[in-house]
């Protein structure tokens, strides 16, 4: 029987990665993720894994680049500024169709901006961020239970795909507790053994050789094309989503992590008040569920998007609309977290407008 | 007649052509450390990474696992292949930009830390790869690319001695400067080459061998005038010496 135990959203995912067999961590201290290092550090030589405070985010990743050449399953956390310096490295995993899992505990920015939560990284995840073409897997908790069963889900999507997963947290979510319940440690059985192309010395085989580049273009756009093929293959199996009292809805609001959770109280004020609102949450924010959006904007009279940022998801949930309806923003920067009164608000004078 | 094979390609060298200049000493390096790496029967084990400079291709002339690492990163990435897997041979092959400029901060955490991998840091004083541009390692006076008027002390400073930086490290296990511009100087560095591979198998820390080597074509000299250089005016700003050994006699 799994155990329920009240836990800080950096601790669980902490454990919910070790639990989901993560072997080797390596990471450098950063508000507000610094429990999750700190949890590792203390629990991973006791269950006899490895862990690892590296000198700097550049020398965190490219660790985590080695190890992953290994087939090991390995990941690290960071926070936003963090995440910037990892940008290069994350493009060569990419590049280099490596499995590996990241956290970022997004705070405000830019620059060195504050330790509050923010969801102001979602271009740098989904977009890019580092060089070249490519496609992290981005996933994003809203409740600390999901954030756990997620290590599970990126830890298999990175094995299955060969291509790093992204979880966005933010400070909210990394910071507050609740009580979860841990599943138990998977067993090495379904972790896949990588044998056909991990470097772990040649023994008796032919080497192994990895690597991002192909000085030869025409290679290297065969190269960019096969990772595109599973690009797409993850776009058509892996989207994850919530929706929310959409059945009736005449707004459709769209938000991720911990705004989708706060946008469940406005919800419940605006249908008190006459507004049937509903709510479309992208757990998986890329591959985007383009999908349910573009459906909702059929039925719907208005789709909304909330976020702690000026407006990055937003310029998804337009594409999947396509001008069929309104699609008004509303969003705090900065490390500030929207109540949902305020939001309330915000819809009230969006909808009146509308009507 | 029954013939004798007196030299051959080492085993743990593929039959991929090196893709350096004529002339250029990284081939000899490499063959040093292939060399070794048959004698101690390591090729098997072993997991190389190679760096962003004019060895870019090294995982494809040593026949053993290996990836490239981004430049400046080798040891960052064979601090991350060694943790994994503790008990294999791992090896970062570096040019001076990539170990001693943009990597700087790696190279010196990986040695503090005693990081139980071996580097082979070949100090030509130039960016080979990228058309000759300024080093870290670059000569007081030497003209670059990018120093085009000469090196000049109070601005761009001064050549970086990286055994020198790192000899105070208690992680080292082993640290020598050595070079190839003579067969004597090359039965030396193969020697070398043991010890720092040595230092690794038995655990006793992190190993480094300083190569210093030639670029001749972005000296602008042949290959010749190039060792010539070399032992006239690299040798005398980095001194040929043992700086740490913890590994005693080898057979
Ligand atoms: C982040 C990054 N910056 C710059 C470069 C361009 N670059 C490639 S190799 C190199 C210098 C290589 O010089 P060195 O390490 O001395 O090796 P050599 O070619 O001399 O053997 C540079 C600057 C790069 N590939 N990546
Ligand atoms: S550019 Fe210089 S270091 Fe590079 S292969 Fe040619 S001679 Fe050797
Ligand atoms: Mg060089």
């Amino acid at each position: 029987m799994a155990e329920k135990i009240l836990l800080k959203g950096n601790e669980a995912m902490a454990e919910a990665a070790l639990r989901a067999g993560c072997q080797v961590y390596f990471g450098y201290p950063i508000t507000p993720q610094s429990e999750l290092i700190e949890y590792m550090a203390k629990r991973m030589p006791e269950i006899g894994r490895t862990f690892l405070q590296a000198e700097s985010e550049v020398a965190a990743v490219n660790m985590i680049y080695g190890a992953a050449c290994t087939g090991t399953r390995v990941m690290t956390s960071t926070s936003s500024p963090g995440f910037s310096l990892m940008m290069e490295g994350v493009s060569y995993i990419a590049g280099a169709n490596l499995p590996a899992v990241f956290i970022n505990v997004v705070r405000g920015g830019p620059g060195l901006g504050d330790i509050q939560p923010a969801q102001s990284d979602y271009f740098q995840g989904t977009k890019g961020g580092g060089h070249g073409d490519y496609r992290l897997i981005v996933l994003s908790p809203a409740t600390i239970q999901e954030a756990v069963n997620m290590m599970f889900d990126a830890f298999d999507l990175a094995d299955r795909y060969r291509n790093p997963v992204l979880i966005i947290a933010d400070g909210l979510l990394g910071q507050m507790m609740e009580p979860v319940e841990l599943p138990d440690f998977i067993t090495p059985d379904r972790i896949p053994n990588h044998e056909g192309w991990a470097l772990r010395g040649k023994g008796s085989r032919e080497q192994h050789t990895i690597t991002s580049f192909d000085l030869d273009p025409v290679k290297l756009e065969e190269m960019n094309l096969k990772n595109y093929e599973t690009y797409q293959k993850i776009q058509e199996n892996e989207v994850r989503y919530e929706e929310y009292l959409m059945d009736d809805a005449e707004v459709a609001f769209v938000a991720y992590g911990t705004m989708g959770r706060i946008l469940k109280t406005t919800i419940r004020l605006a249908r008190e008040a006459g507004i049937k609102a509903g709510l479309i949450r992208p757990i998986s924010l890329w591959p985007f569920p383009e999908k349910p959006i573009r459906e909702a904007a059929e039925k719907v009279k208005m789709v909304m998007s909330v976020e702690m940022s000026m407006g990055q998801m937003v310029e998804d949930v337009r594409l999947a609309v396509s001008g069929k309806v309104p699609t008004p923003f509303y969003g705090r920067t900065g490390g500030i977290v929207p109540t949902p009164t305020e939001v309330f608000e915000a819809l009230k004078r969006e909808w009146e407008a509308l009507v | 007649m029954k013939g004798i094979v007196a030299f051959k390609r080492p085993d743990a060298l593929t039959s991929k052509e090196f893709t350096y200049c004529p002339g250029c000493l990284h081939g000899v390096a490499h063959r040093l450390v292939a060399e070794i790496l048959d004698e101690m029967k390591l090729t098997d084990q072993t997991i190389m990474v190679a760096p962003v400079g004019c060895s870019v291709f090294a995982y494809e002339f040593f026949d053993v696992d290996g990836t490239v690492a981004p430049h400046g990163r080798a040891t960052a990435v064979a601090t991350g292949i060694k943790r994994s897997l503790p008990d294999r041979v791992v090896f970062t092959y570096q040019g001076d930009g990539d170990l001693a400029a943009i990597g700087t901060a790696e190279t010196i955490h990986t040695a503090n830390r005693g990081e139980k991998i071996t580097t082979i840091f070949i100090n030509n004083a130039i960016y080979g790869m990228t058309g000759g541009q300024m080093a870290p390692t670059s000569l007081v006076g030497m003209k670059t690319t990018t120093s085009p008027y000469g090196r000049k002390a109070d601005s761009e400073g001064y050549p970086i001695h990286v055994c020198e930086l790192l000899q105070n490290l208690n992680g080292v296990a082993y640290l020598e400067r050595v070079t190839l511009l003579t067969p004597r100087d090359i039965i030396t560095a193969k020697k070398a080459i043991k010890k720092a591979f040595t230092a690794q198998v038995r655990g006793l820390g992190y190993s480094l061998v300083e190569i210093v080597s030639t670029c001749p074509t972005n000296w602008g000299l042949s290959p010749v005038e190039s060792l010539e250089w070399a032992k006239q005016k690299m040798l005398p700003e980095f001194p040929l010496k043992v700086f740490i050994d913890k590994v005693g006699d080898v057979k």
